[in-house]
């Protein structure tokens, strides 16, 4: 009874979503069975929470350039973007939201200043309020896990959305590691989400061999790939009021303590080995002796 | 002063991919210290956890000190996690091993390769295996090998906070992307979904798996199983033909370590141009089917 009394509610609120007009009157019975031992989250009251974890790196149509002292990548006065894979964790969950399966996105991001930027770029997008872990340091996967922790520690979300991967480092580890950390469910390079209820989201999850179906229930980690939404423009209207929206401040080792010493020491930075230059063929035959042997 | 290695198996023998990270592998250690370790589990969560008691199993001199697996699904998936519950920093898509320590790896999409090492306890690599030759394995040399079965099926009463309801498996006629020795793929001058069956046939002529560029699966031509690239897959085949693939960085990132790049493209100026070792400047949809009528003539 209470299975449907729940998804009931989600179809009537769904049309509230959608007509903000709509009166409507909701009668419960008086219900005689035991409160079961897991949290009975009444879909009324229980407010799903998103925290949304985004970097701000260089944009992906900039050509990098490797320093000639190997230290590293120019950063200075190149372009800056929100990593395209959180662009789109951002986009999948403010769809959600829409939906009202989620009622609070938080965007979180770990870096300098400037970050405040992106972030202020993601409340345009659909985030209710947005946090700055200030840091000039770049820090490695570990580091920044923990950092989430301490956040998600703070926050509670109900799910943790972030990128598969960061287009700069391409390490593919933070959602994976913060997953362990909190012990929560993961899944990766999620490519479709089916269902998100008060207590689970059902996700496709892309392997070698094909896809998986995993239920996880929350509070749960999902990493996300460009197959899962098409990030949207963020029209003038909302960039003006994501001014009003909060944008906190916090100082990595004042207000987040963490051990911050690097595990993995970068000894240098070059260019990959240039293939050496082809040859232009003439015609089709050409080719087409050319695999023949 | 063993090293643990996340293998795979079909029918009976090694993958491709488990004997490149073998390759990789034996630059660290001799065959003798290495352990494969296969696992009947798919789920992240409690083969992370099964890990994490073998590791934890072995002390002193029998302890671990590497952890290697493929950047594959697998490795990614089940090596970050774990990481995180050993609370070690792991290092990803190695391409390059210079000694015990120290490895090479690449960034922005392969534009960058950074040298790094790590003084953690226990090392823990995903392999990029492509970056690797197949070991070639003598068929008397015995290696030590580890089962962890899957945990689920013997207790399924134990709680676990991820269930796995449905696999849908990749419809394959063809050799999969990643071990095909020539692959055939094409960009956004197919043109449509129904131009990518004209590839297709020449892909069936050559024997070859069929890829595609991020823009054709944008576009819709054909579903993101064939992508190639920094977010799609990785492949290092003999043989790749691009047609009609301008040759985005994105997309080169996922060939580099090929044999052989040919391209086909109307474009003379394509950026494919650049990194093919033989290029043929035309219309494909003129040059396909008379490659195509070449073949089936020899034939």
């Amino acid at each position: 009874m209470q299975k449907i009394k729940k998804e009931l509610l989600a179809v009537l609120l769904e049309i509230k979503a959608k007509h903000k007009n709509y009166w409507m009157l909701l009668i419960f019975t008086a219900n005689s069975q035991p409160v079961s031992k897991q949290e009975d989250k009444h879909p009324l009251t229980h407010m799903t929470k998103a925290l949304v974890c985004i970097k701000r790196v260089i944009d992906h149509a900039v050509a990098i350039r490797v320093k000639s002292d190997k230290t590293g990548i120019e950063t200075q006065n190149v372009k800056m973007s929100m990593n395209p894979f959180d662009a789109v964790a951002l986009e999948a969950t403010v769809q959600l939201k829409e939906k009202n399966l989620i009622q609070q996105i938080t965007a979180v991001s770990i870096g300098c200043i400037d970050a405040q930027e992106t972030l202020r770029h993601a409340l345009a997008l659909g985030a209710d309020k947005a946090v700055l872990v200030h840091t000039d340091t770049a820090h490695e996967p570990l580091i920044i896990a923990k950092i989430l922790q301490s956040m998600v520690q703070q926050e509670q979300p109900d799910l943790i959305v972030l990128g598969k991967q960061a287009i700069d480092d391409d390490c593919h580890q933070t959602g994976q590691i913060l997953a362990g950390l909190l012990n929560y469910p993961q899944a990766v390079s999620v490519s479709a989400i089916h269902t998100l209820t008060t207590d689970q989201i059902t996700v496709e999850q892309p392997v070698e061999t094909g896809s998986q179906t995993l239920v996880l229930t929350l509070p749960a980690v999902i990493t996300v790939d460009l197959s899962l939404a098409q990030p949207r423009y963020a029209s003038l209207i909302n960039i003006m009021q994501a001014k009003k929206k909060p944008l906190d401040k916090l100082t990595l080792s004042q207000d987040i303590i963490v051990d911050t010493t690097p595990r993995v020491n970068i000894i240098q930075t070059c260019e990959p080995l240039k293939r050496s230059i082809g040859k232009q063929l003439a015609s089709i035959k050409e080719l087409h002796q050319l695999i023949s042997t | 002063m063993t090293v643990l290695l996340l293998a795979e198996q079909e029918n009976g023998s090694l993958t491709k991919t488990t004997l490149q990270v073998l390759s990789a592998t034996s630059c660290i250690r001799p065959l003798e210290d290495i352990e494969l370790c296969f696992c009947e589990d798919l789920l992240a969560e409690d083969l992370a956890r099964q890990l994490l008691n073998l590791v934890q199993s072995r002390t002193d001199n029998q302890a671990y000190t590497h952890i290697i697996a493929p950047a594959n699904s697998l490795g990614k998936n089940v090596l970050a996690r774990l990481s995180g519950l050993l609370d070690i920093a792991m290092i990803s898509d190695v391409i390059a091993i210079q000694d015990d320590h120290i490895f090479r790896r690449p960034i922005y999409a392969g534009n960058a390769i950074q040298t790094v090492s790590s003084a953690e306890r226990i090392k823990i690599l995903t392999v990029r295996p492509s970056a690797f030759p197949i070991f070639s394995l003598d068929q008397h040399t015995v290696l030590k090998k580890q089962y962890l079965p899957a945990f689920l099926t013997n207790h399924p009463e134990k709680y676990t906070k991820t269930r796995l309801i449905n696999i849908t498996p990749i419809n394959l006629k063809r050799p999969a992307l990643s071990q095909a020795k020539i692959v055939v793929a094409g960009g956004r001058g197919l043109g449509s979904a129904e131009n990518f069956t004209l590839l297709e046939s020449l892909a069936d002529c050559l024997h070859a798996a069929v890829g595609a560029s991020r823009s054709a699966v944008e576009a819709g031509f054909i579903s993101n199983d064939y992508q190639i690239g920094q977010t799609g897959k990785i492949i290092a085949p003999d043989i790749y033909i691009a047609i009609g693939i301008s040759g985005a960085i994105q997309h080169t990132a996922g060939i580099k370590d090929s044999k052989t790049i040919i391209a086909i493209n109307k474009d003379p100026q394509a950026p494919i141009f650049d990194i093919a070792d033989y290029g043929l400047v035309g219309d494909l949809f003129q040059i396909i089917p008379e490659w195509i009528k070449l073949l089936n003539q020899k034939t």
